[in-house]
């Protein structure tokens, strides 16, 4: 068989590929409000290099990276493309999603051969073209299946091949392996590297968005770390290690730590005068709650205080040994710190006294602490009680507190809040929710 | 060695080689063919050919029939499929013209058939003056009124579905509109389009008498076709031509299914988005047939063909289409054009309106619109009886049935030809029984508004208890559940949105059928009910317009206020019961 024929980009000069000047990313939420979700966003791709955007979620990374490929345009600020002025989707620039967004209709070959279609490339150029690229990236067997009959690796496989066959500057990945297992998303990360040093990939410049820490380290040549509320470049990192890196190399693993304590920066107690649970976007009453369950937490704490950590916990060994990501951890750690049963610092977790005690207890007692950290600690929390227990009937909407909340979050952030403040009030015994009702009470069945 | 995949190996052109599978293909691709231009050939054909070869009831000339009445079928689902997918994406694509077009889709469907068909045949007819053609137009629209509307829906539905991560990929890889309408839009509405064509030709079927057998005012035309030989066998009372027709359209109906709709059915599974594969995959040994010759492949690329036909011209540089979250107009002028707008839809409905009753006025008074509401409130009397009736028969029936994945196999396309029998067929039994027995037509001809249309209930409630997952019913055996709480807490909630979904469709249906359903003749015997069904049916045979319109009005009043304020809200709730996360 010949050997796959991908030309490489000609050889480029030094100029920037994406240069993002001030960019501001506003959506509308009512007549009164707007959601700020990115402001003031510098930013520069040069040639030749893969640069990690390492954010939470919310953090607007992916409003980011969909800013940079032209799917979206900014509410303010300039965005150029290889020196010109972006204006819809760029040539040149390819994506990768964490959906992998295949066409299940089409085969693997069809998939692959649609950014040419779209291009109007001849059918047999086209046909050779896809097959060099479905061989580039491993896939020769599988040209006539559906994605349906595919793993996720393999779905994902195609995802890459049908960005790299349009031979793009630049590959944009929107959280490429979060959806696979840890496995196979090493198999896939190892790969790609591999293709990208040996100059075997036809790009210039790789951009990533993730919030997977190690995954950034392992990958990038410079980390940006988005911060949330709004989302803004907050910390920029070259990384110098050489490849191949490991994962168990001491400055890998200082970089990571290093990593989680910036990520944990601006919400640690110590960060100056702001107070905990600042790590969530908005402020007091109208604070942005992740929704965790109760299992979760109590799970974390109950984790913290076992062996090896007894009650302090370098983030990266945690999330490793609970086998979570930065993304699915930090909320959890945010969650403990805001009711006060854990403290973030320079990356570590410590287990306060009230989260020792909290281990300790049994069911009843644990749900009574937990209650009462809530009332004392969740602004909502306290603000809904107090409402119910002023009113006659002692019941209240939903949508009284949707709405309010939805002056300063978005619909999604504010759904998401209230849901979590019912399913932690109700674990705490501070209130009950009627679903079909959507209605807040004080009734207690018993 | 080099192993190619079978996708690879019919691509270049100079290997293709037709194969014994293409023999069979063309034998049947040949013989409709033929069919098509003998069919064609006679709808060219002068008016006066009717009248020197009327309609027969000679059994011979049943199959002949049943090729045009097929013809005529294939030609409105034709346009049907044209007409959705045009209307649908305008609906979906644009918010101002959906404004607009979804409400008036929703009275579309309502408008019963003769409403349609008494106002166009004259228009139809004066088109192609003394040909056959005009009739024939007239009697396909009218079939067409018949199917159009829920394939319309679905497509509607689906365009505005389409996950967003699809939409974004077509976007990046600079799919242009007109390409990712063909590769993306159409694809992914092709499940519901072909489940919902199925579901409109037994649609069109039911009305076949009404569309075949014109008779408007002095205008009166039986086109030669199935129906029209079932109108002429109930004007001659003759119980065996009835038979005859209904043994062929048995047989119409079936070829129908096996020819057409299973392999599309088949075939549509490919476009289902959901990443599991469903256990009640639809199987066609056609489809396999065809799959196996190597035209049909090339065939199937006909979107992709599409897609590529028209290029949009592009500007040579790299911008393409202008992003869709935010246009450069400002919130201010925005607001400006939304008012204009529902300020122009606002005056021009008003205006529609009161022509309409001036229109109205030249020929009933106050008086006739007191009888339409009064025969309206008859009709909704009967089809919410009647659909509370079919339900007590077919809840439990449907769910014993959809709980046996190999009855269900069986059942589903079952009903789905009982659905497409027009209620003309059974007038024989039903005026007989009725003047024997002297019974009230009031009471007994209304079982006939749901002869068609209970099936809707029975298929819905097969889907939903076949679709209840099986961990619940283990759990509900191994909690010993039965009798009252198995069927309340267990099985009923679990199918609910299945029903209303059933119930929404059986009583549009019901409606649509009360105007074959509350007149029914036998000979030179008629019986009538009082209705709003026969009300238009009466005035549509004496050509009355303006009762006609008031009747068609009232009925679309009628189904909309039930639709708003009974199913709809019926429907929330189902879907709140079942929802999870």
């Amino acid at each position: 068989m010949t050997s796959p024929t991908l030309t490489a980009p000609s050889p480029e000069s030094s100029a920037p590929l994406v240069q993002l000047e001030g960019v501001r990313q506003v959506f509308p939420q009512s007549e009164r409000s707007e959601l700020v979700v990115l402001d003031g966003v510098d930013f520069t791709l040069h040639p030749g290099e893969i640069v990690g955007l390492l954010g939470r979620s919310g953090s607007g990374k992916s409003t980011l990276l969909r800013i940079i490929s032209g799917l979206l345009r900014p509410s303010a600020g300039t965005v150029r493309w290889r020196g010109e002025p972006v204006s819809g989707p760029c040539q040149g620039v390819a994506m990768v999603f964490q959906s992998f967004a295949l066409f299940p209709w089409l085969t693997v070959l069809q998939n692959v051969e649609l950014g040419l279609e779209a291009q109007g490339v001849a059918p047999a150029e086209r046909r050779r073209r896809a097959l060099a690229a479905i061989d580039l990236i491993g896939l020769d067997g599988f040209e006539s299946a559906y994605p349906k009959e595919l793993s996720g690796g393999m779905r994902q496989r195609v995802g890459l091949a049908r960005a790299l066959v349009v031979q793009p500057r630049l590959l944009l990945m929107d959280e490429a392996f979060s959806a696979l297992d840890v496995l196979t998303a090493e198999t896939l990360r190892t790969e790609l590297l591999d293709g990208w040093i040996e100059g075997r990939l036809p790009i210039s410049s790789i951009l990533m968005v993730t919030h997977n820490i190690e995954e950034a380290v392992l990958l990038c040549d410079r980390i940006l770390v988005l911060s949330s509320h709004p989302g803004r470049v907050t910390t920029e990192f070259p990384v110098t290690l050489a490849h191949p890196r490991n994962r168990l190399d001491p400055p890998f693993r200082a970089l990571v730590d290093h990593l989680y304590g910036v990520m944990t920066q601006h919400l640690t107690p110590a960060a100056g005068a702001r107070h905990a649970g600042e790590g969530f976007p908005g402020v007091g009453l109208r604070m942005a709650l992740p929704r965790i369950s109760t299992n979760r937490l109590a799970g974390l704490l109950e984790a913290l205080a076992a062996a090896p950590f007894q009650g302090k916990a370098d983030l990266p060994v945690l999330a490793a040994s609970l086998h979570m990501t930065a993304g699915e951890l930090l909320p959890a750690a945010e969650t403990l710190q805001l009711l006060r049963l854990a403290v973030l610092a320079d990356g570590d977790l410590h287990l306060t006294e009230a989260g020792q005690r909290f281990v300790e207890l049994d069911v009843d007692a644990r749900k009574r602490l937990f209650g009462q950290h809530l009332l004392a600690h969740v602004p909502l929390v306290a603000r809904l009680c107090q409402v119910l227990a002023e009113r006659a009937d002692h019941r209240a909407p939903f949508t009284r507190f949707s709405q309010e909340l939805e002056d300063s979050l978005s619909a999604q952030q504010a759904e998401d809040t209230l849901r979590a403040v019912i399913s932690w009030g109700r674990y705490g015994e501070l209130f009950g929710y009627d679903e079909h009702l959507r209605q807040f009470n004080l009734d207690n069945p018993t | 060695m080099v192993l190619r995949p079978p996708a690879l190996e019919v691509a270049p052109l100079r290997r293709y080689a037709p194969n014994l599978w293409d023999l069979l293909a063309f034998g049947l691709l040949f013989t409709s063919l033929v069919g098509v231009v003998q069919g064609s050939r006679a709808m060219l054909a002068p008016l006066a050919e009717l009248r020197h070869h009327p309609v027969s009831l000679e059994p011979s000339l049943l199959p002949s029939y049943a090729l045009r009445t097929t013809l005529r079928m294939l030609a409105a689902l034709g346009a049907s499929l044209v007409f959705s997918l045009g209307y649908g994406a305008l609906a979906a694509k644009s918010r101002r013209a959906g404004m607009v077009l979804v409400p008036l889709l929703d009275i579309l469907q309502s408008v019963p058939i003769l409403g349609f068909l008494s106002f166009t045949v004259v228009g139809f007819m004066a088109l192609f003056p003394g040909r056959v053609l005009g009739a024939e137009l007239a009697a396909i629209f009218a079939i067409f009124t018949s199917q159009a509307w829920n394939m319309t829906f679905s497509v509607y539905q689906s365009l505005l579905t389409v996950p967003p991560e699809l939409e974004e990929a077509a976007r990046s890889f600079h799919l242009s509109a007109w390409q990712r309408f063909w590769r993306l839009e159409v694809p992914f509405s092709v499940p519901g389009l072909v489940w919902n064509a199925m579901m409109s030709m037994s649609g069109g079927w039911f009305f076949v008498v009404a569309a075949e057998a014109i008779s408007v005012g002095s205008v009166s035309i039986a086109l030669p076709g199935i129906g029209s030989y079932v109108a002429l066998a109930i004007t001659q009372q003759d119980p065996i031509a009835v038979g005859w027709a209904v043994l062929t359209m048995l047989v119409v109906i079936l070829l129908y299914d096996v020819l057409l709709f299973r392999p599309l059915a088949a075939y549509s599974e490919k476009f289902r988005v959901e990443s599991t594969t469903s256990d009640l995959t639809s199987r066609s040994w056609v489809l396999l047939a065809l799959r196996r010759t190597r035209l049909f492949p090339r065939l199937l690329g006909a979107t992709r063909t599409l897609s590529e036909a028209w290029r949009p011209p592009r500007r040579p540089r790299r911008p393409t289409t202008t992003p869709r979250a935010i246009t450069p107009r400002s919130a201010g002028q925005r607001a400006v054009i939304e008012r204009a707008w529902l300020t122009a839809v606002a005056l021009g409905v008003a205006l529609m309106g009161a022509r309409l009753m001036r229109f109205i006025a030249t020929g009933a008074g106050w008086s006739d619109l007191g009888t339409a509401l009064l025969y309206g409130g008859y009709t909704l009397t009967r089809v919410l009886v009647l659909v509370a009736l079919s339900s007590l028969v077919w809840v439990p029936v449907g769910v014993w049935v959809g709980l046996r994945p190999r009855w269900a196999e069986r059942v589903q396309p079952l009903a789905q030809v009982l659905a497409a029998f027009p209620a003309n067929v059974v007038f024989p039994v039903v005026v007989l029984v009725i003047v024997r027995y002297s019974l009230s037509p009031d009471v007994w001809l209304s079982p006939l508004m749901v002869l068609g249309s209970q099936w809707y209930l029975l298929f819905n409630v097969i889907a939903g208890a076949s679709a209840f997952p099986s961990d619940l019913r283990d759990a509900a055996a191994s909690l010993h559940l039965g009798g009252r709480s198995w069927w309340f807490r267990v099985i009923l909630p679990g199918i609910l949105p299945y029903y209303v979904t059933g119930a929404i469709t059986a009583s549009g249906a019901a409606w649509n059928a009360s105007i074959v359903a509350e007149l029914a003749s036998w000979g030179s015997t008629t019986l009538r009910a009082h209705g709003l069904g026969a009300y238009i049916a009466d005035a549509t045979a004496a050509g009355d317009h303006p009762r006609i319109v008031l009747g068609v009005a009232v009925m679309c009043a009628f189904v909309l206020m039930l639709n708003r304020l009974l199913w709809r809200p019926l429907y929330r709730l189902a879907m709140r019961h079942t929802h999870q996360e």
